[in-house]
């Protein structure tokens, strides 16, 4: 049997094994990357950073804790730059787990922005961040589309109260808050469908200005809406959360990740080169035989 | 009669909401409003619905001691837990919170999400990776024209999210994006609202009847 005949047969425990010990490597060693940040991404840092203060961001957690490494880093860096500028910011969580990843980042992001921090050569004063003041979470309903369709109406339809029970009305943030008129956006971060009805129901009918922040595998399929217009920006997968990351000078979960991720693309490519090498010349060879 | 009722509320509510998208009128958003109300009720039913079907068919697992039974009782043994945590609260004294959100706050409720839920379902997700790997070495070939294009883009978009690489191939990948990716996808898009409008049409008219357990 030739080494070619070989590489063809290798048990894939060898490939599971070989892949598992580049991820450890990649975490545990401690090296830089260069993050080139792209203009999808530039546009949502942008349009964040123009926004005046007091300014309402949504953001939509519509993800599981399965998307958790790519999205995850998306909504610590939109909520981080957000708040410390000023910004007030309310969430929903369509999925079924998405309660939870919000409460989460509601929890360790309140910590963070309570703490002085330097971003690019800016100090940022920590403050405390207040709910119903600084931001407001909605919260979890089943039926993603009838959810989306009836904030366009009211908040107050589908949320009377937020996820924490309090009447939307008694919140300070709120007063004067409609519907998607008055936030300055909606950021989309989610791991599935809801995205698609977030763009036919929520900004095909409402018209309001979207972003989105997606899965590696999912962002291809969302161009035709960054070319039409009707998003102005995407984040895709671990990369794009890098690329904010960069550009807000805060690095964090998708940065370090990267130096996992980077390396794991790598082999997953330079066993595809060497099963296609292994391949032909495997094929070769039965060719020649045949003559 | 029984027959003709149905078809005739889908078609009057068909038509209406057809009606009301080009009519922002305030008459006609009250009632486009009472409508959502509705559709979040029935929308909360069918979730008791989808509850009660799950606790049913794992209970009848566990009666009858079928193959596997055993992750049922895993399952109805999380799914009592979480709501029982999620309805209690014990920080300042013990107390059942049905109406009010407090049992959100239980330490046991957040913990089980944080350190059970999250590690498992992300451990899930991330073994893809281990059998994309694998499937990709065996499965991955240029057998044809067609095959090697299709590599080729792959690895190009791959190497994209690898910024080791160079601008080179992040041009390249963005315009396989921009391009080729877009038109495809568009056509994607155009086709499945054009599908979707027919088959809405279909079942205001009546010609599609399948959700009357008729083809």
């Amino acid at each position: 049997m030739t080494l070619f005949d070989r590489l063809m047969r290798l048990d894939r425990r060898w490939v599971f094994l070989f892949l598992a010990a580049v991820c450890i490597a990649g975490y545990y060693i401690d090296y830089s990357i260069p993050i080139r940040v792209t203009n999808e991404v530039r546009s949502i840092y942008k349009f964040i950073d123009s926004l005046p203060e007091g300014d309402i961001v949504f953001v939509a957690i519509d993800y599981d804790p399965s998307n958790q490494a790519e999205l995850h880093p998306m909504t610590y860096a939109i909520m981080e730059h957000a708040f410390r500028n000023n910004l007030k910011v309310m969430f929903t969580a369509l999925s079924q787990n998405g309660p939870g990843m919000a409460d989460q980042a509601i929890r360790d992001i309140t910590d963070s922005v309570a703490l002085d921090r330097t971003y690019n050569g800016q100090l940022y004063e920590g403050r405390e961040i207040k709910n119903g003041v600084d931001y407001t979470f909605l919260g979890y309903k089943p039926y993603y589309a009838i959810i989306i369709l009836s904030m366009g109406q009211n908040f107050r339809i589908s949320f009377p109260t937020d996820y924490y029970g309090t009447p939307l009305d008694s919140l300070p943030m709120m007063r004067g808050v409609l519907n998607y008129d008055d936030v300055a956006c909606v950021i989309d971060l989610s791991g599935g469908n809801i995205t698609d009805a977030w763009i036919s129901y929520g900004q095909g009918r409402y018209n309001f200005p979207m972003a989105l922040g997606l899965t590696g595998v999912m962002t291809a399929q969302y161009y035709p809406y960054l070319n039409s217009g009707q998003i102005f920006g995407i984040m895709g997968g671990m990369l794009g959360a890098a690329q904010y990351e960069r550009l807000a000078d805060n690095p964090g979960l998708a940065i370090d990740g990267m130096r996992v991720q980077l390396p794991a693309h790598i082999v997953i490519v330079l066993f595809i080169i060497i099963g296609n090498i292994g391949y032909f010349m495997s094929r070769r060879r039965q060719a020649m035989e045949g003559r | 009669m029984r027959r003709q009722l149905p078809f005739i509320l889908v078609f009057l509510s068909g038509a209406f909401m057809v009606f009301q998208y080009f009519v922002p009128h305030e008459s006609s958003e009250f009632v486009y409003e009472f409508l959502l109300d509705w559709l979040t009720i029935i929308g909360g039913f069918a979730m008791v619905l989808g509850i009660w079907s799950l606790i049913r068919v794992s209970y009848d697992k566990i009666q009858r001691k079928r193959e596997n039974w055993g992750y049922s009782v895993i399952t109805l043994a999380g799914l009592f837990s979480m709501i029982f945590f999620g309805i209690t609260n014990w920080q300042d004294g013990f107390g059942f919170y049905i109406l009010q959100a407090d049992g959100l706050n239980n330490p046991m409720f957040v913990h089980f999400f944080d350190y059970i839920l999250i590690p498992i379902q992300a451990t899930m997700f991330s073994l893809l990776a281990f059998f994309i790997a694998s499937a990709a070495y065996r499965a991955f070939r240029a057998r044809s024209v067609i095959a090697s294009l299709l590599l080729l883009a792959a690895l190009i978009v791959m190497m994209r999210f690898n910024p080791l690489f160079g601008a080179w191939i992040e041009d390249v990948a963005n315009w396989l994006m921009n391009v080729p990716n877009l038109a495809a996808q568009r056509a994607i898009v155009i086709g499945l609202g054009l599908g979707m409008v027919a088959t809405a049409l279909k079942i205001i008219l009546g010609i599609e009847r399948g959700y009357m357990g008729q083809g």
